[in-house]
This record gives structure tokens, sequence and C-alpha cells, in this order.
């Protein structure tokens, strides 16, 4: 199955970039992740538990990162090995696009397959099932470079006016 | 007044009361002391190389007592393909290894890799996720045109080539078909697939292998339609198990539809592993791992094409399919598309002239073989849908049409090698128009529309070829197996009867079937006879039940043992009434002396023969039992006119079967409540291939329906009454009953009827486009061919 999508951050796109090549950040933002080490060059390992259908797994897999044009695009291979659940796999090519300086544009084509029982089991639900997945990843990355999308009620006692929200990954990188 | 018991009287299935009770004897209800069991490691990608299959963790988990893989089969044969097929060009088919556990490359989704063997079935389940197979994933082979137009990608690289033969039948005939075709005065083509389907019996597959060390004897109890050719391929072509060492038992078997009749590889390996473990070992299987692992139907791609004169008589057919073969060859698989399909093209129609080109193909799909029908359903699904279409393209009557081209005159010898021997095509259409009530289809129509339906009517005439069969031909013809059946008739000592039976019962009947014919024979109630199947140990060798045999076959050898039975018993009778045994007769189950009121009752004869104080020593020999084997020298044909009805919804494209009457003509028959039960199931799978089953694979390979949330069976609500008719009979000639095979023909008229209905109703709701809909007719192919 195919899909593409794009979404505006609010970062500049050397701060999108760093973020999508961060193992941490990345482990935070893959749906269901539950370890995920390694580095851009070396390529990633990663467990992640997830339930397709009538089928839960724990997937560990390798993601590798290839065609790296900094700032520019950048795509990110993965395949993981569910055991009696069968496996998936997929490529993810970003392309990150600079609308003005400080907002960027990030582009996706995903294309991923699956085999085994979620092949067997999963099929009639997988495309809704990865399109849930990308949307939650990349909403996530969304949150974690800007903030957590405005709440216009109820904000947190303790929040102290003025303070502007940050994701965590900009509080970290003080970006 | 009908009958109350013996031939002809609907019986009651004794063997109903054990099933609806809860108290049948399935094989996995057999547990043997000690039993281990085992899971398969089975491939999830559709093609592979296998770089390595690594044990170590799975060996050292609980329970575990072996881990099992390729290499530890390479001494053991090949899963045997038990039917060869001779190519156009003379040459034999290609016929690659098929190991037990794959070796080198696995070559479908499913394929067993590696087989733990476990204390509990749990501890192997775990254990077998912990086993790691590095597997380099191959492009798959899915499509057939594709796969025989390039060799790049090869299931089996050692055969260089992914077809299996190109066979042309009949091949003298194929430029005289040519020319008469080009010379038409029309020709109607269509261009059709029969969809791949999954028998899915009730029961899943289940294998318990023993081994008596104290004996030297191996056991395998099985979910098998034939425990003699199991043991025979099995032990002679497998395992290197000669028969006296080998027991092969199929007890009650829910089902098996033609999937239950191969040899599994799964059977192999509990019996291999049981000798080399020294423990019963035992499998079932899950049905996600029968949907993967068992065989499966259909899956041709067709495309005919049928010349006719001016006055609308048939001149010539020509068909070119491509059949699926799936990974490996299955025990029957090559017969399927060939002998079993080319020899039907025939159908019930006078046509002179007929060539048939089938092209098989490996796939990295699972196996296909025999299903309900076996070639003949795919045989009359093209035959039925192009004369259909023919009859539309001339605008002429479908059934004048048919009625124009019916054979007439028996016997009749077709242009594609067989003769049938009895029918009356005529008869079984006049009946259906009668029972289907086609006089009042119009108003039907007429009520359907007003409630916004689209009503279409399907007409469908077959005729198949069914209790196989002669032995001397299909051996010719490329089989390895001979096709009699046996029966031996074991007399007890106060009368009552035990019939050991090579044909096995897994659905059919034949407990109380078989019965009524012996009880008949003699003259003596039902109940003092028991039919023993199943057990290579207590039967006599036969080749068991498929292609709509067992009463044809199995029944003419419990006839001929029978008549043996009676012709001792006369001859002890006669010493008994001290008269001639010229002037016996047996009558009401007593023998007595022609013209005298002198009898004695068919209990004293037994007692005497097994207690022969006052006997015939000096002339026979005491004991009564008596052993036959029947071979026919022809198969049955049995033939009927079908019709189904159908509503339509024109805004979803849902097609509703309201309406399907059936008029076979069987011959005689034995007990019409079975006939009637089994045409009514095989409607019900040709209807569930018609509308909603569809075996589905992605492009690579993946299989997408493996569940029944994916495969659509057919449930109560997708089936209407059928109404069924089987009072024209043409008994047959060859065998001595007049029986012809019923278990397949529901399966085999009824899915043309059901798309002959779906296109009356588009056609004649103005949607004049639509000319084919390809099966199932689901919703989603009805609307958009309505869209155009």
């Amino acid at each position: 199955m195919q899909m593409s999508d794009s979404r505006e951050i609010e970062a500049p796109r050397e701060t999108v970039w760093a973020a999508i090549l961060n193992p941490d950040v990345l482990k935070e933002c893959v749906p269901g992740c539950t370890e995920l080490t390694g580095t851009p060059d070396e390529g990633f390992e990663a467990t992640v538990v997830q339930k397709v259908g009538p089928v839960k797994a724990t997937f560990k897999g390798q993601v590798t990162v290839s065609d790296r044009v900094e700032p520019e695009k950048v795509t990110l291979s993965g395949e993981g090995k569910g055991g009696a659940a069968g496996f998936a796999k997929g490529d993810a090519n970003v392309r990150l696009e600079e609308i003005e300086p400080g907002r960027t544009r990030l582009h996706y084509d995903v294309e991923a397959k699956v085999g085994g029982k979620l092949a067997q089991l999963g099929s009639r639900v997988i495309d809704g099932f990865a399109k849930k997945m990308a949307d939650q990843f990349f909403t996530r990355l969304q949150e974690a470079i800007e903030g957590p999308a405005e709440e216009s009620e109820a904000p947190e006692a303790e929040e102290t006016p003025g303070d502007k929200k940050k994701g965590w990954f900009k509080r970290m990188t003080g970006a | 007044m009908p009958k109350d018991h013996g031939i002809g009287a609907s019986s009651k299935r004794r063997e109903d009361v054990r099933f609806l009770t809860g108290t049948g004897n399935y094989t996995d209800d057999i547990n043997v002391y000690g039993q281990a069991y085992v899971a398969f490691v089975r491939s999830d990608v559709a093609h592979g190389r296998i770089k390595s299959v690594d044990t170590a963790e799975a060996a050292a988990m609980p329970g575990v007592l072996r881990v099992f893989t390729g290499s530890d089969f390479e001494g053991v044969g090949s899963i045997p393909c038990g039917w060869q097929v001779t190519d156009r060009h003379g040459e034999p088919m290609k016929e690659p290894a098929h190991p037990v556990l794959a070796h080198g490359k696995v070559r479908h989704v499913g394929d067993p890799i590696a087989a733990v063997v476990a204390e509990t079935l749990q501890e192997a389940r775990d254990a077998a996720e912990a086993v790691m197979a590095d597997i380099e994933e191959l492009p798959a082979v899915v499509d057939m045109k594709a796969a025989v137009a390039s060799s790049d990608t090869l299931v089996h690289d050692d055969i260089g080539t992914n077809l299996c033969y190109d066979w042309g039948f009949v091949e003298d005939n194929r430029e005289a078909v040519d020319k008469a075709i080009s010379e038409a005065a029309h020709v109607t083509t269509l261009e059709l697939v029969n969809n791949r389907l999954v028998a899915n019996p009730m029961e899943p597959r289940v294998a318990v292998g023993s081994y008596e060390a104290a004996g030297d004897m191996s056991t395998l109890y099985t979910t098998s339609q034939n425990p003699h050719v199991i043991r025979l391929l099995m032990g002679a072509f497998v395992l290197g198990i000669p028969e006296h060492k080998l027991r092969v038992v199929a007890p009650d078997v829910g089902g098996g539809f033609g999937t239950k009749i191969f040899h599994y590889a799964e059977e192999a390996f509990c019996t291999f592993a049981a000798r080399a473990l020294k423990r019963p070992v035992k499998w079932t299987s899950t049905r996600s791992e029968a949907f993967m692992s068992d065989a499966h139907g259909r899956d041709h791609v067709t495309k005919i094409e049928l010349a006719l004169d001016k006055d609308h008589n048939f001149t010539a057919l020509r068909t070119e399919t491509y059949a699926n073969m799936g990974a490996y060859l299955s025990t029957f698989a090559p017969s399927v598309p060939t002998w079993l399909h080319g020899t039907l093209m025939a159908g019930n129609y006078k046509t002179p002239l007929i060539y048939v080109n089938v092209k098989a193909v490996f796939t990295n799909t699972v196996p296909v073989d025999a299903y309900r029908g076996a070639g003949r359903p795919e045989a009359t699904f093209q035959l039925e849908r192009v004369v259909d279409k023919a009859a539309r393209e001339l605008g002429v009557d479908p059934i004048e049409l048919r009625r124009k081209n019916f054979i007439t005159e028996f016997p009749y010898a077709t242009p594609v090698a067989v003769e049938y021997d009895t029918g009356d095509y005529n008869a079984t259409m006049d009946k259906l128009i009668e029972i289907a009530d086609l006089a009042n289809f119009e108003t039907r129509r007429k009520e359907s529309e007003g409630r916004g339906k689209l009503r279409g009517l399907g007409i469908n005439s077959y005729i198949e070829a069914c209790g196989i069969a002669p032995s001397n031909l299909v051996g010719q013809l490329g089989a390895r197996a001979g096709l009699y059946e046996s029966a031996t008739v074991r007399v007890n000592a106060t009368g009552s009867i035990s019939v050991m039976t090579g044909s096995h019962s897994h659905g059919q009947g034949h407990e109380t079937a078989f019965p009524q014919v012996v009880a008949e024979m003699l003259g003596i109630p039902e109940d003092m006879v028991e039919i023993v199947h199943g057990d290579t140990a207590n039967t006599p060798m036969g080749m068991g039940t498929y292609g709509s045999r067992s009463l044809a076959v199995g029944g003419s050898a419990m006839v001929r043992a029978t008549e043996k039975i009676i012709n001792k018993a006369k001859k002890i009778a006669a010493h008994l009434l001290e008269a001639s045994e010229a002037d016996i007769e047996l009558k009401d189950g007593a023998f007595s002396v022609a013209g005298t009121d002198k009898s004695v009752a068919w209990g004293d004869v037994t007692l005497a023969a097994y207690v022969p104080h006052n006997y015939p020593l000096e002339d026979i020999e005491p004991g009564l039992e008596e052993t036959a084997f029947y071979d026919p020298s022809n198969f049955t044909y049995p033939s009927g006119a079908y019709c189904c009805e159908v509503e339509v919804d024109p805004d979803t494209g849902k097609v509703d079967v309201v309406a399907f009457a059936a008029a076979d003509d069987f011959g005689n028959v034995v007990n019409p409540m079975i006939v009637e039960g089994q045409v009514h199931g095989g409607v019900a799978q040709g209807i569930g291939q018609a509308l909603l089953e569809n075996c589905a694979y992605d492009e690579t390979g993946q299989l997408l329906s493996a569940s029944y949330m994916d495969y659509a069976m057919p449930r109560a609500d997708n089936v209407p009454m059928v109404t069924v008719d089987h009072s024209c009979q043409t008994p047959c000639t060859h065998n001595p009953l007049g029986v012809k095979g019923c278990g397949e023909a529901g399966a085999i008229g009824s899915p043309p009827a059901v798309i002959n209905a779906v296109i009356d109703a588009l056609q004649s709701g103005g949607h004049t486009h639509v000319t084919h809909i390809d099966m199932p007719a689901t919703p989603n192919r009805v609307w958009a061919a309505m869209q155009g």
C-alpha cells in the first residue's frame, strides 16, 4: 500500500531534519515503540509493539537511512519481524521544503508491505492501520518539535502565563 | 407407496446419531499414551532462499524434545504425485521435488520450514516462535501468464521453467478445429476466471503418528478420504515403510470435499518423527494453517470460443486454459485440468470438433488440486457460460439453443475420448421447466420489479464423468494407481454382517446407504449390516472416496461380494434342505426349495457355515466371508438441468439467490434423502463459489484471505431451499446397481446457473453491455459492471 501526505511544521528545516534522525525523537514518535537505539549512519534497531486487527505482536527490526541530502530529503527503510504474526516493512521518502524561514513543509511518501499472519488476517484493515500509524507518527513528530497543539480551554494550573509552549525536542536542543 | 427399507428407501442416516450427539470419533479425539505435540514453523514469505535455520534457542526451551528442519529429511523421499500428464509434444510433465520440510527454498506462504516437537502443544508453539529462519526474500511468481512468459523468476530452479505441461486435447483435432472456427457463421468468445477456492471442511486436518518398537510397527491416524492410498504413497515413496509395517487409520472425518484425498507433508512428518523420537506425535491444524496448507481448488484462467453454423448447430469448440498448480504438485493435481476437465468439454452437446489446450503453471502459492467436482465444474462453467452468451448474441432462447444441440442417442462417443452410456437431457430439461415453474417467471419478475429489484433467470445443463475410474483407461492417461474398489462381506455366525469397504465415508452416509443394498439383496433388516471402513488393518486394499465413486464402484464391489455370499449360502441351504442347488431361492431372508414349502432361515444357514456339523465339507469350505474387487468398465455420466433465479439490487449490486431448482439424472437411487442432501450441499458450495468465495493473493504472493473474516463461506441466508428432483432415471448400463454418482453434481451444475441468472437480471434491467461477470459476483463487481 502507498500513501502520501504533507504537514506544515513551525520550525526551521534544520530543526526538523535533526529531529527525524534523532533516535530519541523517533522512539517517542513511532507508535508502540518500546526501544530504539542506533545512529543515522549505522541505522537503528527498534522494537515496536502493535496490534493490527486481531493480531498483536512485538516487532523487532532495523531501520536504515539512505539518500540523505541534508536538510532536504531522506529515505527511512524499515523491516520488522513479528514472529508468528508475520512481518511488516516499508520505506518512507521524506522531503523538507522551506515555506519561509522558521516554517517547513514536510512531505512524505510511504510504501508499506505486510506478510504472514498480518496479511492473512489483517489485509482488510491494513490500509487504515498504516494510515493511522503514519498520521500518529507525524503528529507526534510535529508535537515533539513544536509542542502540543494549543488547547483552547483549561490550561494546566501550574502553567505560568506567557511561558511559550515548546516541544520537548526544541526545549532539549534550545532551538 | 415409497419403500421403507432397502434400495430406494429414505432410511435415516444412522451415523448422524453420533455426529449430532458429540460422540463421533474424529482424529483429534484420538490421543495415544505418551504423545508429544508438533508445531510447524511456516514461511511467511511466498518465495525465498533459506540461508539458515537457527533452532538452538527453540531446542533449549521448556518441554522441547527436538526441532526438525529440512536437512533432517535428506534421506527421505519426495512427496509423490500420483498422476503423470504427457504434454502436446509427447514429453512428460515437469515434476519437481516436494520435500516434507522446505529445503533450500521456501515456495509459498505456509511452506513448512521447521517443526518443533514438545511435551505440550503450548510448549511446541512457544518454541516454534523462537526458531529463527534467515530467509532471503525473492520475487514471487503469482500471475500465471507472467510466470510462463518469462523465466526470470522460477519457482523451481532445477526445471528451468514455470510451465508444468502444455497439454493439447485432442491434439490431432487442432487444425480441423481452427479451420472450423475460421469458417463459422458465428463465433462466441468468452474470457473468464474460475476463482481459486479453499475447501474449508468443518474439521481441520489432523495427524497422529505412533510407533511400536516391539513390532517395528508404525501407525498414522489421519483425516483422510483414502487411508490405503496414503499408506501406499507415504510408505512406498516417502518414508520407505512396507505396508505390513504401516497402518493408516482415517476414523470419522468431518468433511473432505477433495482436500483430504492428498498425501500431505504433515502426515509424513508425524509418522517420521514418531519413529525418530519413539513417541507418538500429534498435529492438529489450526484454521489459519488450513488456509495456507490444505490444497486449494479451481484457479483457471480460460478463453473459450464456440463456433456455430447458420442454423445454430455447434460446429467447433476451442479453449485455452491456464491452470494453477501452486508451488508443488499435489497428489492428483495434474489430472484435474486435463483428464477431468478436457474430457468434459463436449458437455451435453453434439459439437463434432473440440480442442482443449491447458497450460499448467507453477506459482508461489499453495498447491491446487481436486475440489468437489475437480475439473468438471471448470469445464461446465465455461461451456454453459459460452452457450448462454451465444444465445444472447444470436437472440435465441437459451433453452432452445441447448435442446437443438443436445445429444439424444446413446451410447454416444464424444470427440474428447469418453463414451456416454445413457442420458436423456430433454427429459431433465422438461422436468426442470416443471419444478422451477418457468411458465410463471415473468410474473415473478414483475413482482420483483415492483420492489425495485432486477430479477434474472439462469439455465444450465450439465453432464459429468464420475465413478472413477476404469483402471486400464486411467493407466493409459497417466494415473499411477488403479481405481477399482474393494469390499469384504463377512457374515457372522448368527447372521449379522460386517462389510469391510475400501470406500471411506466423510459425510456421504455410507453407513446407511451401503447396508440398504446388502439388506435388499439378502432380504434381511438393514440393521443387521454394519459398514467398517477407514482402517488399513481391517479393510481390503481400496482406493477411497472421491470423484463420486463410492456407490458406483465401491457399491458394485459390495454387490459382487454379496453375490458370492448368496452363491455359497445357497449351496449350504441346498445341503440342509437336501435339495438341488439349482432349485434354491432366496427371498425375504429365507432359502426355500422352488415349488415347495420347504425352507431354511438365513440364520440357520449362517450358523451352519461356522458350526459345520451338518455341512457339505467335501464340497465347500466352512465360513461365510467373501471379498470382491470391482473395476468399472466406464465412468458414470450423471446429467441434469439446473435453474437459478436471482434478484439484483440495482443500487448496491447485491445478488440474492431467491430460487434454485435441480433436475438430475443419477440413474437408480438407493437412498433418495441422502441424494437430495448431496445435491443441496453441492448447490450451496456452487452458490458460494459463484457469489462469495475467493482465495486472494497479492502481487507479492501474500495470502490475503486466510480467515473467515476475509474468505466468505456461504451461510444459511445465502442459500434458498433448493427444489430437487431425481425422477428422470436412465440407469447406468455398466454397473450392477445402475447408479451414477451424485456427490459432486450440485457443485458442478450450479455456478453457471447463478452467473447466467445475474447476467440475465442485468440485461433485463437495461445493462445490455454486461455480458460476463467473473466469480464471485460480489456486490462490488456487479455494481461496477452496471456502471460500465
